[in-house]
């Protein structure tokens, strides 16, 4: 009698270790699934990349649903997987870029979104759903979207229609500023613009394409100063360089700061650029998944999605909400790249094995 | 007879030493518990990690060990790798010494105590900020506008220096100078000077003097201060980054994209281990070798 109930309290403890550890993800989605309209379970813990959302909008929502929300910032996509990988902090939503989505998604890292508690996700534009990235949009929604392009002084460059990869990749066109130039230190972002001078896909599996287009970046390192993701923007406002790879937010914001709209600008060359979406979606390290997937309503809202785009000066995959910008804003081609410049955009997709051939191509670059 | 009335004095002294022994490794225990936490265990995580595998998204899998990664070690733009930041702490390491080692002579000569103390703590002052915020300024005065660009301009020595090979030495050789003069200060400042001015009586030139009596009396400073220099001058990858223009691959560098952008944890760690391997070991033999002449 005795033994009997030991070894029945032996399972019943086996059971419960048993349900802790491995039942968690399959719980957490059933505690998502269950989340209702503008439902709160507790305060939101927000991992984000740094000045990314209007203090107002966090102010707002945390008067509106009396909750606490705790940002947390990350510097690039690698260290919040890294963070996420880990496990231990409590992070109920997180801002990654396109092809990470698709790297936490297929990694079993993400919790699937409840349809039915974020009713605003109709309110996107048809055109930044069902990305290849996040098909059907079953774990992630847009949050904010741009594009890879050139900012650069009028100095050397009279009208953004003009621009052209040449402008790096070209001897003759590129050698007025030799030394003055910049390039992502990414790996993906370099082979893209290089792969659009050829003519050819920024998603290119093809080895004898990398290949020309490795050798198209070696002749160039020689007029190329510097290789930054984080302070291209800076060094072209400085005036240390006069042609700088990069992301039209940074520009946006450092052109704003420095009230240097008059002296440079941003395009994307006529060839065309690259264009990515950062979203929000809910990682397994969540705790909060109702106010997470309520949060991620409030950002879809028509209201909001326009101030957090007026905020930062990025474009807005909320169509309710375009109709609420700014229309200087919209009709900025630099920040809402107009139908046949939009055509020319591609995104960039995880490639998955092919990915080291990229990053050995960007080594012997490098060399 | 007379062996038990010796061998009991020895047996208390032995009895006596292993009580000394014991309380040296109590006395140890912090340190060698924070060797095993900080130092071996990480290691033993890395070395395990070498052999993994990657998924197809790049997550490490502990699954399927292989050597593929030590295999890669071998691939000629490795080696090339290795071999450009060898060249480039070895002469960072030298040009360190060359200026480091009058400075700290000069320093530890200096008769007044409270100088020196001043002396030392103004070369301890860049300490106080952090290294990257440092780094960036030198990044403005190297740049178009910056003093060191105007000062080359109106010598008509030098342009522009930012973003060249030149910029990333003179970074370099400014962050890891303090580690080279301190223990060189420390060497020369307890050497007992009346042995050069022995050396001076017996007709020694000056120059016979430094040569045979400060030179091997600061030799311990020489190997401390080069150590400090060379391990983190071959790791360097935010120097050249930012005053260099990240446009050459150093193994900082390289280690560094295997655990971010490249997303291959199982390289990363073998590149890191077989380098700790080699500088683990380089530096017993140096340490072995030095203390038979010293």
């Amino acid at each position: 009698m005795v033994r009997g109930r030991r070894l029945l309290l032996v399972a019943a403890v086996v059971a419960i270790v048993a349900a802790a550890c491995g039942g968690g993800g399959s719980e957490l989605q059933a505690k998502a699934d269950a989340c209702k309209v503008d439902e709160v379970d507790g305060d939101l813990s927000l991992y984000n990349w740094s000045e990314y959302i209007d203090p107002e909008l966090v102010e707002k929502f945390k008067a509106t649903y009396g909750v606490e929300v705790t940002e947390t910032f990350f510097e690039s996509n690698e260290s919040m997987l890294a963070q996420v990988e880990a496990g231990g902090a409590v992070y109920d939503l997180v801002v990654p870029s396109d092809y990470m989505v698709d790297i936490m998604r297929q990694e079993g890292l993400l919790v699937k979104l409840n349809r039915e508690a974020i009713p605003n996700l109709a309110n996107l534009d048809p055109k930044f759903t069902n990305l290849p990235f996040d098909p059907g949009n079953e774990y992630s929604a847009p949050y904010l979207w741009g594009t890879t392009g050139i900012g650069f002084s009028y100095d050397v460059v009279d009208d953004a229609a003009d621009l052209t990869w040449g402008l790096i990749f070209d001897p003759e066109l590129s050698a007025p500023f030799a030394g003055k130039i910049s390039l992502l230190d990414d790996e993906r972002e370099v082979f893209a613009a290089a792969l659009k001078y050829l003519g050819y896909s920024v998603n290119s599996k093809d080895e004898k394409e990398l290949q020309e287009a490795t050798e198209l970046l070696k002749a160039a390192k020689d007029r190329v100063a510097t290789f930054t993701s984080d302070s291209f923007e800076d060094l072209l406002v400085a005036g240390e360089v006069v042609i700088a790879h990069g992301w039209n937010g940074d520009f946006f914001s450092a052109f704003d700061e420095a009230d240097a709209w008059e002296e440079l600008g941003y395009g994307i060359p006529k060839e065309g650029g690259v264009a990515w979406v950062d979203n929000m979606a809910i990682p397994t390290t969540a705790e909060h998944v109702c106010t997470a997937q309520t949060f991620i309503n409030f950002i879809l809202d028509p209201e909001n999605g326009a101030q957090l785009a007026e905020w930062n000066y990025y474009a807005s995959p909320n169509a309710k909400a375009n109709e609420l910008i700014d229309p200087e804003m919209l009709s900025d081609p630099a920040v809402y790249p107009p139908p046949e410049v939009f055509e020319k955009l591609e995104f960039l997709e995880d490639l998955g094995d092919f990915a080291t051939k990229y990053a050995d191509a960007f080594t012997e670059v490098k060399s | 007879m007379t062996r038990l009335t010796e061998s009991h004095p020895e047996g208390l002294e032995r009895g006596h030493e292993r009580a000394e022994a014991r309380r040296g490794f109590l006395h140890a225990l912090p340190a060698y518990l924070y060797l095993v936490v900080f130092f071996a265990l990480p290691l033993v995580i890395v070395f395990v990690f070498s052999f993994a595998s990657r998924s197809r998204t790049g997550k490490p899998v502990l699954a399927d060990w292989n050597l593929e990664s030590y295999q890669r070690l071998f691939e000629p733009v490795v080696a090339q790798i290795i071999l450009r930041s060898l060249w480039l702490a070895v002469l960072n390491t030298v040009l360190c010494l060359l200026i480091g080692y009058p400075f700290a002579y000069w320093l530890a000569t200096r008769r007044s105590a409270a100088r020196r103390a001043v002396l030392l703590v103004l070369v301890l002052i860049p300490f106080w900020s952090n290294f990257l915020v440092r780094t960036y300024a030198w990044r403005v005065l190297l740049g178009e506008h910056g003093f060191v660009t105007e000062v080359g301009r109106a010598l008509g020595l030098w342009d522009k220096l930012l973003f060249t090979q030149p910029a990333v030495f003179l970074g370099l050789l400014y962050g890891y100078l303090p580690f080279m003069v301190l223990p060189l200060y420390a060497a020369l400042e307890r050497m007992d000077w009346s042995l050069v001015e022995a050396a001076r009586d017996l007709y020694a030139s000056g120059l016979t003097a430094f040569r045979r009596v400060t030179l091997p009396l600061s030799k311990p400073g020489i190997i401390a201060g080069s150590i400090l220099v060379f391990v983190p001058s071959l790791g360097a990858y935010v120097t050249p980054d930012i005053l260099g223009g990240a446009k050459t691959t150093l193994i900082g560098n390289y280690v560094v994209r295997q655990f971010g952008a490249a997303r291959n944890w199982p390289f990363g760690a073998a590149l890191s281990f077989v380098i700790l391997v080699a500088m683990l070991v380089a530096t017993i033999v140096y340490f072995r070798t030095e203390a038979r002449t010293l």
